[in-house]
């Protein structure tokens, strides 16, 4: 568990020293102003997927012996995609913060974003009350 | 207090990545908005709904998880970087600043909406507290944001990754084009 913590501690002090977490940075990406956002996010895809390749091919294990847990999204549930990456989005432009940077500007000072975890947490409550009525 | 730089993406990038690599290789998956659903499991919320309904203590180790972000929010601002303004592009500043965000080019973040102030401006908590019900929302249904899509889905090949992150794109410039310009003018 310290190592856990210890990673958290390591991506939160990334995503404030790469001004990940300032609403201008994510506004500037929005108005497509900047390559910092781009850069971020597209060299974190080029070497995530040199890892995903090297580490299937070489059949990485954990420690205790099990594949990883790669992420399976079924295409099926398109709809739920769209639909719900279109709301996340606006929620991203309007607080300029995704999940990880909402805890993020909280630790770094910036009071007010507890609001912001406060719908967060609202949010989540009501997709799972309705959860059964969405497309997916 | 050091002062240092902020760090320039390619620095930025490959750490996100060693987060990533470092908790699938330790039997987890990097994905933060599963915590919300954690979170809500954990304070009681299996009482309403199924979806809820989760060992959240085997998952216990998102919490861990967050606690260490924002303590590392905390040692960036306040051991590292200090009250640091953002160089944004100028005509990112000069667009923000006609929208009424005056601070634009002199802040880490609009203290309209993350200063003292934004407290007692009914708006900015509006806009606090709306923006984050979409987060939680849009999260949930599309079951990842920009951890578990944009970087774990793409970097895995996973294709319908690439819907909801084209979904965040269409989500974020509307609302950056044609919502927040009519807002900000509200809060001054």
């Amino acid at each position: 568990m310290t190592r856990i913590f210890l990673l958290g501690l390591l991506f939160g002090v990334t995503l404030t020293m790469g001004e990940v977490i300032s609403w201008f940075r994510i506004q500037e990406m929005f108005r497509f102003e900047s390559f910092h956002m781009y850069g971020v996010i597209g060299s974190a895809i080029v070497l995530g997927a040199v890892f995903h390749l090297v580490a299937r091919r070489l059949r990485w294990k954990t420690a205790e012996g099990e594949d990883l847990d790669i992420y399976r999204y079924p295409a099926t549930e398109w709809k739920a995609y769209l639909i719900g990456g279109t709301i996340f989005g606006m929620g991203w432009a309007i607080t300029g913060a995704c999940p990880g940077p909402l805890f993020i500007t909280f630790g770094a000072g910036y009071w007010p974003i507890l609001v912001a975890i406060l719908g967060a947490l609202l949010g989540t409550l009501i997709y799972g009350v309705m959860k059964s009525k969405l497309p997916h | 207090m050091l002062h240092l730089s902020p760090w320039p993406w390619y620095v930025v990038g490959p750490l996100i990545v060693i987060t990533m690599a470092s908790l699938l290789l330790a039997g987890k998956r990097f994905g933060l908005s599963s915590n919300l659903q954690t979170l809500c499991a954990a304070a009681g919320a299996d009482r309403l709904a199924e979806y809820f309904r989760i060992d959240w203590v085997s998952r216990s180790w998102n919490l861990v998880f967050v606690a260490g972000t924002i303590a590392g929010g905390a040692v960036a601002r306040y051991l590292l970087l200090g009250d640091h303004a953002v160089a944004l592009n100028p005509t990112t500043v000069e667009g923000l600043q006609s929208m009424g965000i005056t601070d634009a080019g002199d802040a880490f973040a609009p203290a309209a909406l993350f200063s003292a102030a934004a407290w007692t401006h009914p708006v900015a908590i509006a806009m606090l507290l709306v923006g984050g019900i979409l987060v939680g929302l849009g999260t949930r249904w599309a079951n990842g944001c920009t951890s578990g899509h944009a970087i774990s889905g793409l970097s895995a090949m996973q294709w319908p990754s690439l819907i909801a992150v084209i979904g965040f794109f269409i989500g974020g410039l509307a609302v950056s084009h044609f919502v927040l310009p009519s807002l900000f003018p509200l809060l001054s």
